[in-house]
């Protein structure tokens, strides 16, 4: 009986490629290269994102080191010498004799950071909370997504401007200039993280009840284990499409408060205060002040825009 | 012999992949005449679908037909435009899908789809196409249609909705209905009905019918003519008697070996392997590591009495106000140390409910399940620990049961690193002994679950619930995903692994022939309540309920076979 030969299926003997290898074969690489507007935006967002971080090597000047400004450069025009010093500048300067092109990287950095943390805090909250409603159900789920329906009954910039002035009303005055960042980062997290909760939910309904969440139970997981071992892998693809398409979001979000003067304090100006600064002059006829922030804040929200709902195409062809 | 109604000649089908032209459908040719039923059978991928897609004209984009003909009384039909096909689509062909609830619209009534389908394809009053409605669904067995015709699809059950399917594709007096897996979403006392129903009208009406299915039950059951396919090429092609009883080539064989017989225990499943995609291991000795598991002090290892389980059917805010549905209403049996019990019923009995309670992934809601003696339902945490090593359970569906994002050392491995049954460094030398004993390889390790088959998945399954060594198994309906084929393997590891490892193990099917080929007593239930215990081989000759008797009856004959 034993050594009755019984039939299994021949598995391919094939050997592991490479992980590049791989990568390159994979249909997520192949959509990709079919995808004119995914290479544009995709790479729009690097030259930007990396423009930012290498911002000290490529700027001309450091905007912030006031040894490095001469008032005489004031109001130049781009690509036009200085009437008085001579210098020619790519993009202009302000009203202090800053380098347009130099101010726009240093506050492309400010608004990366508070885009990309406000983001990361709004995932991790919206993870946390949406597991723990979706796995345990009942007045857990109640309470938690109540909360989140309420939050979402006000406009988010609104929750964001009422948490940044709580905020800012309980911080001692002389750190405020520091802390703003991160009350900024705070308060962006915070009115973003219902979208994470609700899809994180919704997700974890569908998995709990699939056989390898009861099979992982039955070995006596606990739910901690289970949450974050089983079923937490399986539900981060919508929630990185939507954390991509939340990203430019945050931007703008942030753009819109530091021009509403909320924000980014002028000390560390953000795209937004650039854009708040240079609407000032725009009538007075230096419009490169306002034009050169704004179109980089529209080419990278754009960009980062594009490439989430790429993203969200092709991880979830079902909703094309 | 009649003039075919329809015939296909030479039909390939081809999807352009980006690795290249990949043909489901290769060469298919077959005649239907009038009143005859014509069965397309094979296992899942064969291209059975496909064909009768293309017939209807509906292949998917990028799906399309690359050669050959299909003549459909004398016309040929493949090569005209979309518009053309959608008016003989309906009028000259009838469908019939898988799943009747989503080909009926939830928003009208029965009447309107009906009179709506009626006046599209006959030119007849609005009265005049009510009364044919009523006829129809007479016709097909609806009682009381006059109050029927007003009703929508929500309110009819499933079998019914079948048949307003059915009265649907009648509508235009077709000739040809291409019925797809007709029958595949029902149960075995509603699937008889159905197929009876579609018998009737096949001779009374002269359509001709194609029966696309896997079951070969139902094949020989129904049709008269039996085209058999595999991966995209029809390999036999006769009368269903014959082919039946004496195939001719070998995966027809192979196909008909593995059909579990209903009439006569086997010690094992036969099994004929074709197609250069099976390869024999031999089971490695299956004792050496193993504990045999000590007798429980009762004899019997596995005591459920009187459990309920009801469900909340109805919120309310008022405890008065909410409805709640019973599941499992008082169920009591015993497993007998060894022994392999069955649980038999039709979807919605309860049973696996039974077996989500035993395995503690449902709370139980009054009675008591003991294992050797202790009662499962109020276990301090340690003796539930102890309690969750000794029982495993291999879950129905293989593409749901294991994680996708887990790698199948970590799979399997789970159990082992959770109980800390074993020191770490020797972890990956027991997986992939695991392994080797279900017949994978060592180099499976290191895969993700979606690189299986069904078979394959289902062979880890069984690897990770063996890894603590359980004294019992529940196997919730273990291969009712898989293909006939492939389910003769699965249950032979199965049985090798009761034999020579002595578990005790909990059998849950609705398939009568396999359990008469697995179980040692058999438990039949019926809306949550076990009616009948008793042992296999005297159930399936001597059943005492008259609902057992009427299961039995509507097993599907495969007389033809021999066994």
């Amino acid at each position: 009986m034993t050594d009755q030969p019984i039939s299994a299926p021949k598995e391919p003997q094939s050997v592991t490629p490479s992980r590049l290898r791989r990568a390159l074969d994979s249909d997520f690489y192949y959509a990709f290269r079919h995808s004119p507007v995914a290479m544009v935006s995709a790479a729009v967002s690097i030259l930007l994102i990396l423009s930012a971080v290498f911002a000290p090597l490529i700027a001309t000047t450091n905007p912030f080191d006031p040894t490095t400004l001469n008032l005489m450069n004031g109001f130049t025009p781009p690509m036009t010498p200085n009437a008085f010093t001579g210098e020619t500048f790519l993009m202009g300067t302000d009203d202090q004799g800053r380098d347009v092109f130099s101010t726009i990287l240093y506050g492309m950095r400010i608004s990366l950071f508070v885009g990309f943390a406000a983001v990361l805090f709004a995932v991790v909250l919206g993870i946390f909370l949406g597991l723990l409603a979706g796995y345990f159900g009942g007045w857990t789920d109640s309470v938690i997504m109540r909360a989140a329906d309420v939050q979402l009954t006000f406009p988010s910039i609104l929750v964001a401007m009422l948490i940044f002035g709580i905020a800012k009303g309980i911080t001692p005055v002389e750190h405020r200039d520091q802390m703003a960042i991160w009350v900024l980062i705070l308060a962006i997290g915070l009115s973003d993280w219902v979208q994470f909760a609700r899809v994180v939910r919704g997700a974890t309904l569908v998995e709990k009840n699939k056989d390898y969440v009861s099979a992982a139970r039955l070995i006596g997981r606990r739910p901690s284990a289970i949450m974050i071992r089983h079923i937490l892998p399986n539900i981060l693809s919508p929630v990185l499409v939507i954390a991509t398409i939340s990203l430019a979001l945050a931007i703008i979000a942030e753009a819109t408060l530091s021009f509403l003067g909320v924000g980014a304090p002028p000390t560390q100006p953000s795209l937004g205060t650039l854009i708040r600064i240079g609407q000032g002059y725009l009538f007075s006829g230096e419009w490169w002040i306002l034009f050169f922030p704004a179109c980089t804040l529209l080419a990278l929200a754009l960009s980062v825009n594009m490439l989430g709902d790429w993203l969200r195409d092709v991880l979830n062809p079902r909703l094309k | 012999m009649t003039e075919p109604v329809l015939s296909i000649r030479n039909l390939t089908v081809e999807i352009p992949t980006r690795r290249g032209l990949f043909k489901p459908v290769q060469n298919v040719s077959y005649d239907i005449h009038p009143g005859e039923i014509r069965g397309v059978v094979g296992e899942s991928g064969a291209g059975k679908s496909m064909t009768g897609n293309a017939v209807i004209g509906l292949l998917d984009d990028p799906a399309r037909v690359a050669s050959g003909e299909i003549w459909l009384k004398g016309r040929r039909i493949d090569n005209l435009s979309t518009e053309e096909k959608r008016a003989i689509r309906g009028s000259e062909i009838g469908m019939i899908f898988q799943d009747p609830l989503t080909s009926l619209n939830p928003l009208f009534t029965i009447g309107e789809q009906l009179v709506e389908t009626i006046q599209l394809h006959l030119k007849v009053s609005a009265a005049e196409a009510k009364e044919r409605a009523l006829a129809l669904l007479d016709r097909v067995s609806i009682p009381d249609p006059k109050t029927r015709f007003d009703q929508y699809p929500h309110q009819f059950s499933g079998g019914m909705r079948q048949r307003v399917v059915i009265a649907l594709a009648l509508c235009s007096e077709p000739s040809v209905i291409v019925a797809d897996e007709p029958t595949t979403a029902l149960d075995v006392s509603i699937q008889a009905q159905v197929l009876d129903l579609i018998k009737e009208l096949a001779s009374e009406t002269q359509v001709g019918v194609i029966l696309v299915t896997h079951d070969m039950g139902v094949i020989a059951d129904t049709t008269e003519q039996v085209t058999v396919m595999y991966s995209g090429e029809v390999v036999e092609n006769g009368p269903t008697d014959k082919v039946l009883s004496a195939p001719e080539h070998e995966y027809t064989k192979s196909l008909i070996s593995a059909v579990p017989r209903p009439q006569v225990k086997l010690h094992r499943f036969p099994q004929v392997s074709y197609g250069g995609r099976e390869t024999t291991f031999k089971i490695q000795d299956l004792a050496r590591n193993w504990h045999k598991p000590e007798p429980s002090k009762s004899g019997k290892l596995v005591e459920v009495k009187g459990i309920t389980k009801t469900f909340l059917e109805k919120s309310a805010l008022l405890p008065s106000r909410r409805t709640y549905f019973t599941a499992v209403d008082n169920v009591s049996f015993d497993i007998k140390d060894g022994e392999v019990f069955g649980l038999v019923g039709e979807s919605g009995s309860g049973k696996s409910t039974v077996a989500r309670m035993i395995g503690t992934l449902l709370p139980v809601d009054a009675g008591q399940i003991q294992f050797d003696g202790d009662d499962v339902t109020a276990m301090s945490a340690a003796d539930m620990a102890n309690y969750r090593k000794q029982i495993q359970m291999i879950f129905q569906d293989p593409f749901s049961s294991l994680n996708p994002r887990m790698k199948v050392e970590s799979i399997v491995a789970e159990p082992l690193i959770h109980h800390k049954l074993l020191p770490p460094d020797q972890i990956s030398g027991r997986v992939h002994e695991l392994l080797d004993r279900v017949g994978l390889t060592r180099a499976a390790a290191a895969k993700y679950p979606h690189e299986f088959s069904g078979g394959q998945r289902q062979r880890i399954s069984i690897a990770r619930a063996l890894a603590t060594q359980p004294r019992f198994l529940i196997c919730d309906e273990p291969t009712s995903a898989l293909d006939v084929s492939i389910q003769a393997q699965i249950l032979n590891i199965l049985k090798d692994l009761q034999e020579h490892l002595g578990l005790t193990m909990l059998f849950i099917s609705h398939d009568l022939p396999v359990v008469r080929q697995m179980c040692d007593r058999v438990g039949v239930m019926k809306q949550g309540q076990l009616i009948e215990v008793q042992d296999t081989e005297a159930l399936f000759a001597n059943p005492e309920q008259d609902y057992t008797a009427q299961l039995l009856d509507l097993m599907p004959r495969l007389a033809q076979l021999s066994g």
